[in-house]
Parts: structure tokens; C-alpha cells; sequence
């Protein structure tokens, strides 16, 4: 029954869309700047009947239908409410259809927003939008379609992997698709940009939103994300240069340039051809990551079940979106000319431009050598974290001085007479972290570098913020991100050199003394819950130097359904570090091995995160930045 | 100019989308190839059930022999035995090797399932093991009489692993 | 410049090289490694029988003495450079190495150009 029902409304939507191509292409050819209303309400019920699909498939969650073998595979009827909700789009054909509901409604927003926009330019832009509905649609229902129906209809379900089962990962893909899709809108919008002529300076305004927006939730996407796999996954590390992780760092590389340089575009009509560029990459960006992620070529902690023939639709879905953009580019792009004047404004935000390129550029060469590497000569080599910290870190330096320089310079002119200033402010850097580092004694010369301009830039924003406050101009969005940016740099290369960690294999009732530290297996605890067993184990940490104690509950959890072993961290946070706890058991022994981190400032750099996402969010709000 | 460059985009984007259509295809099973045609280690091994230490080089002795490792706590290691056994039946040398097991549980799987091995020697930390590129158990590997890894197999060996050892070794 | 001369100055207070205690280096090289038998999983994060056992091989031939790169070169030997999260510079990762710091100079004179074609001079 829900199976028939579902099926029923994608078959709807992807004719809506067919319908909505058709009707537009015809509202081109007519005269008149009014978007026919027929088009508004055949959007407006292709929305409806995503959202019903979606809906039925939520229901088959919460009430166990495994008559779908999507619910069979993926559920099980002890299983918590709301990770029967979250199972939804816990695995591939279900996050699928998210990735679609959103990208109707989002497209459904874009017609409604932007009345006042030209018509033509609109029109394309639905056109491009449907035509990647379609392309998705049409992917669910041949390849990944969650309504499939099983016979006979089984009992009970599979379960959902236990490691799924958590918050953070529950809003972890929502976050992320409306950041993934949101980018799809100023993709059809771009080359319906190109295709209609359309006023540089009206394309920013458009897709301004759409930018910010689809921003925003990627970088708090991310963080949740990062937050998941440092509690979750039991290992203390908040990123870890994981194939799955940098497919969505690639598209945030992106989507931060585009705020950037959009603003020149806005201001000054310049560098059309570059946001249109950055534009269609981003989304491009999007769908690889997705191809990578699903298609199981990559080796990854985060793999959903793979599937080469997935793989390859989505692979030649992309490649006729890249090739027809070229193409559209290579056909409509105007020549046009440029004004530019050094050290001025513009000029920093292109400095930004090509950071963020060559950032997203090591990101895609690590993730993808390997790939390349093993076609070609059958070698498997790994690119793990090493690599990208060693070649992107030093870079960090220069990018962190022009974070700092740009803010200060001005439009279309070169002015700026701060040079001693700066002097006086990068001199206080250092001699803030020289005595810091008097007792500490860090001799890497890297972290030390990246420290001082990491506080440079936190001073200079500050100093930004006064100077706002004389001018009665206020640009908090920007001090507020590019503020959080600098403790976010500095929180991290703190916490890289003075996380602490120990590894020991205890008894029970065993206690052992490792430099400052006695650590001490109390006893263990079993218990049973609805649907899994876990051992809990009592550890207390004594820190001999301050004299203080910590109790942790490091658990081991068996999962019935499916079973699986989990191993769950205690933490304890506060302000200045985490105590972090795991526990497994030793196979063929009485022994656990217990995992002992302290790691400093980790809630400051969440916080440094969330403040950078919340300076983004404020440029949404329809607040007077100028009085 | 910039037809040029135009024709440069779309050939290097159309070479890249052959290599990521090539990797599709591309089976991902982990293999440790590269070992063979080099030499096993030489090291000291104990025997399982004396107090005596066996050197792995000693094994130029024999034509050919294949090393085996096993534990009584593996399950697929129970699943490729009957294999082991008729290769020892067809007179090819196996030598065993315990890996981070209880020298009691050991011998009840040999007793139970029946001993292939002309040698049993044991590695109960499994450190030994990882000079030999082990990765996880059972795992097998044919060395000829210079003792450089002819063949290596990760995982249970089957019939038709059975067969392409048969045929290394010149048995068949 | 009287604030140049200082910085410099303070600064050479740090060109000195970066060590590692024993036991900092031991979760470095474990956090190095890959495990083989995990879904991306490093050494020092991993459970599995496989990354246990690799650890204390990791410590006894640390105790032998070996440094950290020699380590690497043992595993490598053993498993392929698979298990190595950086990859040695070699033939087949020149390219991996060398390609960032091309793209970026290439990228600085792309800048370059593009705004010397468009300045405009104060007149």
C-alpha cells in the first residue's frame, strides 16, 4: 500500500517537472514580464506531492512497513522513535529522497522570492532546476528506489547500524543536503544567467541569499558532523582528512570564496564571469562529493553500502552537467572589462578567491591521487592527515595576515595608512605568545608562526570592531566570522600541541599511575537496555599535581540488531579541556584497554565554529547594516 | 586563445571522468601482492607443544612448503581445514603457525579437525606474524626452497585456491 | 625600522627544531598508520586485534631503537605503502607532493596578470 502511495508521488513530481520545463520553455517564447501562474501552481503541487512521498516514507519508518526494503534493511521495530525518523535518511536510497524534497522546495523558494527579478532569467533558472530534479528522479526510481516492495513481508527488521544512532548524526544530513542543495540554485541560476544576459550586479542580489543560506548550513552541517565523530566514533579526533569529510569541505572552500567575491559583483559589477564560475562549481563540487561518497570508491570510515552501478549514473549525470556547462559558458560568456586597483578591497577578496581555491584544490588532489594513482599504475597508496596538514599549514600564515589586511582596505581605492599600527599589533602578537610560550616551551617554529597571526588577526579584528564603532558602520557579520575564524586557528593549533594521551590495558579493580596521573578501572557494571547490553566501566582519574579527581563511564555496548560492538566515550567537558574515556575489551583476556585523552579549548573550537556559521546567519536578517 | 583553452578544459576533464569510470571497476579487495617473489623473514618461531625454537630458514629443506596460519578461536580457519588437509595428503609440507591462542585450545582443534601440519609452531602475541605481513588470520602462504613467497593468501583458502597451490607446488 | 630589528630579534628565540618525547612519538607513528583491516580507521584509533598487535610491534622496535621513519619503512616492507598515511616521497607521489605548490604559484600568476590587465592608474 505505502509502497504503491510512494511510488505514485515521485511518478507525480518527476512529471511535474516535465510539466514545468515544458510550460516554461513555451513562457519564454511569450511576450509579457509576468511568469505565467500556471507555473506557480504546478511548482506549488510538485512540492506537495515530494513532501508526500517523503512523509510516506516516514511513516513506513515509524510504523515498521517492512513490506519496503528500505524499512527492512535499515530498521527494526525496538528501536527509538527518533532514530526510526532518523533512519530515514540514514542510508542511501532514503537520503536520496531528502536530497530531492529539498531541492523541489528550494526551487519552489526561488520562484516565489524572486518576483521582482527578470522573467526569462527566472524562467531558465526553474528550467536548469527541474531538468536536476528530473536527473535525480529519475536516478531514485531506476537505481535507488526506497519504495521498493519485499515478498514475503518479513517480521522484523535489520536494524540501523548502532553507530548511526546518535543526535548529532540525526541532523548531520538534513544540515548538510540544504547546504549541498542549496548550491544547486545558483548553479541554474548562473547559466541561466549566461544564457539570458543578465545584469552582473541583479545575479548577486539573487543568489546573495541562496549563498549565504546554503553557507550557513554547511558550516554547521560540518560541525555537527565533527562533533558526531569526536564522541561517536570513540576516538578523540574531530576531523580526520576522511574522504567523506572533505567531499563537504570542498563545496564550503567554495561557497566561502563566493561570499567573498559576490560582494564585488554586487558593488561594482565586476568579476561576473568569475562568480558565475565559482557558482557552477560549487554544486559541481557537491555532486562529487556525492559520487564519491556513494559510488564506495573510496576507502572511508563514513561508507554508505556500496554499489558500482550507483556509481555510474551518478558519474554520468555529472559529466553532461559538467560538459553543458562548459559548453553554455564557452557560448554565452561575454568579454568583459575589468577595474582594479591594488590593495584595495577588491583586491583582498581576490587574495581570499585564491587561498580558497588552492585549499579546495590539495583537498581534491589528496582525496582523489589515490583513485587516479591505482587506474593508472595499479599502486594503493594512502593520503591520510600527514599530508594535508603539511601542505596546507604553512599557508595558513599568509591567509591569516590577509584575513587581518583586507577588512582595513577600502573600495576601489588603495588608502590605508595603518602600517605602523600593524606593525605595533603583529608586535604584540608575538610578545603575547613569547611569554606564553616562556613556560611552555614550544619549539615548533610552524605553530608558533601560525599562533602569532592567528592572534594578529584576532587583535586587528578587534581593532576593526572600534573603528566600526567611530565610523557608525557596522559590519558584524564580518567581524564576528573572520573574529571566530582567528580563535578557531589559534583553539586548534593549541589543542594539536597540547592534547595528551594514554593508552594502558587494566584489570578490573586495577590501578596504575602514568606522570601526573592515577587511573583507576573501579569495577564494571552490566546492564540491559531496550535494544542493546552494555558494560559500563567505572574509571577514576586522580590529577596528583592539582589534587582534583574525575569519575568517567566508559561503556562497551552489543547492539542485538543488527549486532555490533560499540564502544562509547565519556567525556567530561569544560572550558579550558575534555577528559576523554573509551574502553574495549582485550579478545582472550581479562585485560580492557582504556584510552586516557585530556584535550584542551575542545568546546571553544565548537563555539569558534558555531560563531563563524552565526556571522554568516546575521547578513541573512534583514537588519540596516548602514545608519 | 580562447577556443584553445576551452579545448584543453574539456580534454583533461574528459581524461579525468575515463580514470574515475576505470575506478569503478576496480576491485577493492585488500591484497598483499607485493610480498610475493620476496623472501619470507628469518626468524625464531617456539613449537607449540615444546620448548624448542625453530628457524624459519631451515625451510630450504623442503621443495616447497606453505605456511598456514591459524587459531582455534577463527571461524573461517575451521571452514578452509578440509583443504589443508588433502594438500597434506598429497604430500606438500604445511607448516603451522598459532596465532595468539591458548596452547590448550589449539591442540583440542587439531585433535578435533584433524593435524595437516608436519610442523606447528606458535606466535601467541601475534608479533612474529606481522614480519610476515600477516593481517588477519587465517592466512596462507606458498614459499619455494629459496624461500621467497610464491603465492599468499589472505582469508580461507578454497578449492580453487587448493588447486592453483597444487599446481605451484608441481604436484599436479 | 626600529619594530623590524625586534621581531627578528624575537624570533630567533624559536629556530630551534621540533623534538618529540618517546612516548608523544609512539601515538604520533600509531596515528600515522592506517589499519588494514578498518574502514579509515588510524592504528591508535582503532580496537581491532590486528591494530593491537601492530602497536606492540610498534613498541618493541621502538625499545630496539629504531627512529620513526625506520619504523615506517618496516611496516611498508611488510604491507605496502597502503598502510602509510603520508605517503613517501617517491615516483608515485611526486605529483601529489609537488602539484599544490605549482597550482598555487600558478594561481598567483594568474593573479597577477589578470590585474595587471585591468589596474587602473591614478592619475
Amino acid at each position: 500500500m505505502l509502497s504503491n502511495l510512494g511510488n505514485l508521488f515521485i511518478t507525480l513530481t518527476l512529471l511535474s517537472s516535465f510539466l514545468l520545463i515544458y510550460y516554461s520553455a513555451v513562457g519564454l517564447k511569450k511576450n509579457g514580464s509576468l511568469i505565467p501562474e500556471k507555473i506557480f501552481r504546478i511548482s506549488k503541487t510538485q512540492c506537495l506531492f515530494t513532501i508526500l512521498s517523503f512523509f510516506i516514507l516516514l511513516v513506513a519508518y515509524i510504523f515498521s512497513d517492512f513490506s519496503l526494503i528500505n524499512v527492512y534493511e535499515n530498521s527494526h521495530t525496538t528501536k527509538p522513535l527518533l532514530y526510526k525518523i532518523s533512519g530515514v535518511w540514514g542510508n542511501h536510497e532514503g537520503s536520496l529522497l531528502l536530497w530531492i524534497v529539498i531541492l523541489v522546495i528550494f526551487s519552489l523558494l526561488f520562484l516565489n522570492l524572486n518576483k521582482l527579478a527578470d522573467k526569462k532569467f527566472r524562467l531558465f533558472t526553474l528550467i536548469f532546476q527541474n531538468i536536476l530534479i528530473s536527473g535525480f528522479l529519475i536516478f531514485l526510481i531506476t537505481n535507488s528506489n526506497p519504495f521498493s516492495k519485499l515478498y514475503p513481508v518479513p517480521n522484523e527488521g535489520m536494524g540501523l547500524n548502532p553507530i548511526l544512532q546518535d543526535p548529532a548524526l540525526a541532523i548531520h544530513p538534513p544540515l548538510l543536503y540544504l547546504g549541498f542543495v542549496g548550491s544547486s540554485i545558483y548553479f541554474s541560476a548562473a547559466l541561466a544567467s549566461l544564457i539570458t544576459k543578465y545584469n552582473g550586479s541583479n545575479f548577486a542580489k539573487t543568489i546573495k541569499f541562496w549563498v549565504l543560506t546554503s553557507w550557513f548550513f554547511q558550516t554547521i552541517g560540518i560541525l555537527a558532523g565533527s562533533i558526531w565523530a569526536y564522541y561517536e566514533l570513540g576516538w578523540g579526533g574531530y576531523w580526520f582528512w576522511d574522504p567523506v569529510e572533505n567531499s563537504s569541505l570542498m563545496p564550503w572552500f567554495l561557497m566561502t570564496a563566493l561570499i567573498h567575491s559576490i560582494l564585488i559583483l554586487e558593488k561594482k559589477n565586476d568579476i561576473y564571469l568569475w562568480v558565475i564560475i565559482l557558482s557552477i562549481l560549487t554544486f559541481t563540487m557537491s555532486v562529487t562529493g556525492t559520487f564519491l561518497v556513494r559510488s564506495g570508491i573510496l576507502n572511508s570510515v563514513h561508507t554508505f553500502a556500496n554499489d558500482p552501478s550507483r556509481g555510474l549514473y551518478i558519474l554520468i549525470f555529472l559529466s553532461i552537467m559538467i560538459f553543458s556547462s562548459l559548453y553554455i559558458f564557452y557560448k554565452y560568456a561575454p568579454s568583459k572589462k575589468s577595474n582594479f586597483q591594488f590593495l584595495s578591497k577588491e583586491f583582498f577578496i581576490l587574495i581570499n578567491n585564491w587561498f580558497m581555491i588552492f585549499f579546495l584544490i590539495v583537498v581534491l588532489i589528496g582525496t582523489l591521487y589515490p583513485i587516479v594513482l591505482e587506474v593508472i599504475s595499479e599502486q594503493k597508496i594512502s593520503v591520510g592527515p600527514p599530508y594535508y596538514v603539511i601542505v596546507m599549514a604553512p599557508f595558513l600564515i599568509p591567509f591569516l595576515y590577509f584575513v587581518s589586511r583586507g577588512p582595513q582596505a577600502q573600495w576601489f581605492s588603495a588608502q590605508s595608512n595603518n602600517k605602523k599600527k600593524n606593525f605595533l599589533v603583529l608586535f604584540f602578537s608575538v610578545v603575547i605568545i613569547l611569554v606564553f610560550f616562556y613556560f611552555t616551551k614550544v619549539k615548533d617554529v610552524l605553530i608558533n608562526l601560525i599562533l602569532i597571526f592567528s592572534i594578529y588577526l584576532i587583535l586587528q579584528t578587534i581593532l576593526d570592531f572600534f573603528r566600526n564603532i567611530k565610523k557608525n558602520y557596522f559590519n558584524l557579520s564580518r567581524i564576528i566570522s573572520h573574529l571566530a575564524f582567528g580563535f578557531l586557528i589559534f583553539f586548534i593549533s593549541i589543542n594539536s600541541i597540547f592534547s595528551t594521551e594514554y593508552d594502558l590495558n587494566l584489570k578490573n579493580g586495577e590501578k596504575i599511575k602514568l606522570d601526573n596521573y592515577e587511573i583507576e578501572l573501579k569495577d564494571l557494571n552490566i546492564l540491559n537496555e531496550k535494544n542493546y547490553k552494555k558494560i559500563v566501566g567505572n574509571v577514576i582519574i586522580r590529577d596528583q599535581k592539582k589534587d582534583t579527581f574525575e569519575f568517567l563511564e566508559p561503556e562497551i555496548r552489543v547492539y542485538n540488531m543488527p549486532e555490533t560492538v560499540t564502544y562509547e566515550a565519556s567525556i567530561k567537558s569544560n572550558l579550558f579541556f575534555d577528559t576523554y574515556v573509551t574502553m574495549s575489551n582485550l579478545s582472550g583476556s581479562e585485560f580492557y584497554n582504556l584510552k586516557f585523552q585530556r584535550k584542551p579549548f575542545m568546546i571553544l573550537i565548537w563555539l569558534s565554529i558555531i560563531f563563524i556559521g552565526v556571522g554568516g546567519f546575521l547578513r541573512l536578517l534583514p537588519m540596516r547594516q548602514k545608519k | 586563445m580562447k577556443k584553445i583553452i576551452f579545448t584543453i578544459i574539456s580534454i583533461s576533464l574528459f581524461l579525468f571522468f575515463i580514470i574515475l569510470f576505470d575506478s569503478l571497476k576496480i576491485n577493492r579487495v585488500y591484497n598483499t601482492e607485493e610480498l610475493v617473489g620476496k623472501p619470507i623473514p628469518s626468524i625464531n618461531l617456539e613449537y607449540l607443544n615444546e620448548d624448542k625454537y625453530f628457524n624459519t630458514s631451515d625451510l630450504s629443506k623442503n621443495q616447497f612448503t606453505l605456511i598456514n596460519f591459524f587459531s582455534s578461536w577463527c571461524g573461517p580457519c575451521r571452514k578452509e581445514h578440509k583443504y589443508l588437509i588433502s594438500l597434506s595428503e598429497k604430500n606438500l609440507k604445511i607448516v603451522g603457525i598459532n596465532f595468539k591462542d591458548k596452547k590448550q585450545n589449539a591442540n583440542q582443534f587439531l585433535n578435533d579437525l584433524g593435524n595437516p601440519y608436519y610442523l606447528t609452531l606458535e606466535d601467541n602475541t601475534g608479533k612474529k606474524s606481522v614480519d610476515f605481513g600477516v593481517y588477519g588470520i587465517p592466512e596462507t602462504i606458498l614459499i619455494n626452497k629459496n624461500l621467497l613467497i610464491i603465492k599468499k593468501y589472505i582469508g580461507p583458502i578454497d578449492k580453487k585456491d587448493m588447486n592453483e597451490i597444487l599446481r605451484s607446488s608441481g604436484i599436479k | 625600522m626600529k619594530y623590524t630589528k625586534i621581531l627578528i630579534l624575537l624570533f630567533s628565540f624559536f629556530i630551534l627544531s621540533h623534538s618529540y618525547s618517546d612516548e608523544k612519538m609512539k601515538y604520533k607513528i600509531y596515528k600515522n598508520l592506517r589499519c588494514l583491516v578498518c574502514q579509515g580507521q588510524n592504528i591508535g584509533d582503532s580496537n581491532s586485534e590486528f591494530a593491537q598487535t601492530i602497536k606492540t610491534v610498534i613498541n618493541d622496535k621502538l625499545d630496539e631503537g629504531l627512529n620513526e621513519r625506520e619504523v615506517y619503512s618496516f611496516l611498508a616492507e611488510k604491507y605496502g605503502d597502503w598502510i602509510l598515511y603520508k605517503p613517501p616521497l617517491k615516483n608515485n607521489s611526486y605529483v601529489l607532493w609537488l602539484l599544490p605548490y605549482v597550482i598555487f604559484i600558478l594561481g598567483a600568476l594568474i593573479l597577477f596578470i589578470f590585474l595587471r590587465k585591468n589596474t587602473i592608474h591614478k592619475k
